[in-house]
């Protein structure tokens, strides 16, 4: 029989513990399956974060180290710096990133720190159950915003990509999504092209994924989906924010 | 060949000459010609110095070094200290060896550069969340913290645990000449656990997290028992003419170097009087103060606290004799004589009559 579709040997037979609907899981085979189609899983040692992707440890195939909450891209850091040889890359939520965190994230993109982040932007606090996040959007309702997030007291989304994409050391930033099989696609070469900027040690790496929390958002699944194309994607910048040129990667 | 040189940079040095190849810190006085003499010279042996963005960072990049397999410190003062308690009570949990040194200054607050020994119970008592202890050394000398910078990397890799050198801003400041003894590593076993990448063995997990309560306990109870393991075989002291002493000082470090003087001026005068010298914080030496508790007569902790670790020598001596107390705060520092007036004071005969 003809095998149509095989799971990544870049995962393990671990089975994940995500929601219905949530889109972590898709992130996660898109990550182990390029790092299985660039030949990088041996060398690979990948950072977890604090939040809802804090047990991908058990997912991945590759070494993983579990970092505290908001500290997952300093731990990356010294992983890196104690093995220069080794392809590292960390996977953060938006409170792990762009709240506790924020000062790591464009730290490491100041030194041009050669390791990969991945940023998964739900806009709200999945593992701790749906609270406000910097990147919930003005009038979304959550359990620490139940009116809605109010502009004056709280602020607007932060869109941390745009914002590491302004600091030099930052070599590649982009910013994607999951909601179909043509983002999807576009993920994965994101990922692809992130993964290529670290090898050839052109600095640091960040890719957004926005993604679905059906459960704290309270939805389904579809209209999670539905809801991130029309109301999270015109809020924030999307697409390639950032890559080196062709001539910079030559040299 | 003996060098002049100043505690903090005879930490640095002795690290590298521990082959300690990673340093990751922020600047803070009085430490930071730890991190500055890092900077000059992790270059020359092949390192990786790092300037961190906060003490949080430098010691959550202390972790991800430690967890894949190499020697790694980093050097801070009081208040960086207390920022990277979370992160010590993640690097006891994932057990990973890690070398920290804690050149206190005194608080609460922003507090001062004086000497202080106040963060004693930050540092013994598990300064962040959970049940754990690092090992705590507390050099009085520069050679003896040349001695202990070597002893601290291999017992951080022994016990797979986190290592503190506590020492006073005076003592780091301090120039002294020091010889640095070649350094022969400990034989120790592979590193198997670290995260290296799955080429050449199985994939490791580094982490902390249970989901049951079971597995939790069953975490903690492991702990405990490597816990008894290092109380059981660590304890260090040194001890200054209690031999025949009827009274004797408690203090570490500085106040140690204090003491000592204070003891041979009483003991001019007639006193029998020894000092005792905790080296390891902890795990307190209750073995060497319970080995003189039928001899001593009264027992003084000097301290540069509020008193601190008075607390741990009462429970020491089980009420065997009275246990006073004298200390200094806010980054002063006592005259031998003053510890002499303040013993006689305390013990009105002195210990002459016995
Ligand atoms: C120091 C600390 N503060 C708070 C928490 C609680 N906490 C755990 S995960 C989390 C936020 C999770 O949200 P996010 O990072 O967006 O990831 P998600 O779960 O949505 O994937 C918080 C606040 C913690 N573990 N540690
Ligand atoms: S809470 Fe949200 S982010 Fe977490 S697994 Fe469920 S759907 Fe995914």
């Amino acid at each position: 029989m003809k095998a149509v579709f095989t799971k990544t040997k870049g995962l393990t037979d671990t089975p994940f513990h995500y929601c219905p609907g949530c889109t972590h899981g898709v992130i996660h085979r898109l990550t182990a399956e390029v790092l299985v189609e660039m030949d990088l899983l041996e060398r690979a040692i990948g950072v977890a974060p604090v939040g809802c992707t804090g047990f991908c440890e058990n997912y991945f195939a590759c070494d993983m180290v579990g970092a505290a909450h908001g500290r997952a891209i300093a731990v990356a850091t010294g992983v890196k710096r104690a093995r220069p040889g080794s392809f590292v890359f960390s996977l953060q939520g938006d409170g792990d990133g762009a709240a506790i965190g924020l000062a790591e994230t464009i730290s490491a993109a100041v030194r041009g720190e050669k390791i990969t982040s991945i940023f998964v932007n739900n806009a709200i606090y999945g593992m701790t159950g749906g609270q406000m996040s910097p990147t919930t959007l003005v009038g979304q309702k959550t359990s620490t915003s139940p009116y809605g997030r109010d502009r004056d007291a709280t602020g607007q989304p932060l869109d941390l990509p745009l914002l590491v994409s302004q600091v030099e050391g930052a070599a590649y930033v982009a910013s994607v999504s999951v909601e179909s099989p043509k983002e999807i696609i576009a993920t994965k070469k994101a990922l692809r092209k992130a993964f290529a900027i670290q090898e050839a040690g052109l600095g640091y790496s960040f890719v957004s994924i926005l993604s679905t929390c059906p459960t704290t958002w309270g939805m389904t699944p579809v209209e999670a989906l539905a809801w991130l194309k029309t109301a999270m994607k015109p809020r924030f910048r999307m697409g390639e924010l950032k890559a080196p040129t062709a001539k910079e990667v030559e040299q | 060949m003996k060098a002049l040189m100043k505690g903090n940079e005879a930490i640095a040095e002795a690290a590298l000459q521990a082959g300690c190849r990673l340093f990751f810190g922020y600047p803070i006085t009085p430490s930071t010609e730890i991190p500055e003499y890092m900077a000059r010279k992790m270059k020359t042996v092949g390192g990786s110095y790092l300037q961190a963005e906060s003490e949080v960072a430098a010691i959550n990049m202390a972790y991800g070094a430690a967890a894949a397999g190499e020697r790694v410190m980093t050097a801070t003062s009081s208040p960086g200290f207390s920022l990277m308690q979370e992160g010590i009570s993640y690097i006891f949990a994932a057990e990973l060896p890690v070398v920290i040194v804690d050149v206190m200054r005194h608080g609460p607050g922003l507090g001062g550069l004086g000497a202080t020994q106040a963060d004693y119970f930050q540092l013994t008592k598990g300064g962040g969340h959970g049940d754990y202890h690092p090992l705590v050394l507390a050099p009085s000398t520069v050679t003896e913290m040349v001695e202990l910078t070597y002893e601290a990397f291999d017992l951080a890799d022994y016990y797979r645990n986190p290592v503190i050198l506590a020492l006073e801003g005076i003592s780091g400041q301090m120039m002294e000449p020091v010889e640095f003894p070649l350094y022969e590593a400990k034989k120790l076993p592979p590193k198997t656990w670290a995260a290296t990448g799955i080429g050449h063995k199985p994939k490791v997990n580094i982490g902390s997290y249970t989901l049951s309560n079971e597995v939790g306990e069953a975490h903690n109870l492991h702990w405990e028992k490597k816990i008894e393991q290092i109380r059981a075989s660590e304890q260090r002291f040194d001890e200054y003419l209690m031999e025949d002493a009827e009274y004797a000082f408690v203090a570490f470090g500085i106040s140690g170097r204090i003491a000592e003087s204070a003891v041979d001026l009483l003991r001019a005068e007639g006193i029998r009087l020894g000092l005792f010298r905790p080296i390891s914080l902890w795990p307190f030496p209750v073995a060497g103060l319970d080995k003189r508790r039928n001899q001593i007569k009264g027992w003084l902790s000097v301290e540069l606290s509020a008193g601190q670790m008075v607390e741990d020598v009462r429970l020491a001596v089980k009420g065997s004799a009275p246990v006073q107390f004298f200390g200094r705060q806010g980054g002063m520092t006592p005259e031998p004589e003053e510890v002499a007036r303040v013993f006689k004071s305390l013990f009105a005969d002195g210990g002459k009559r016995g």
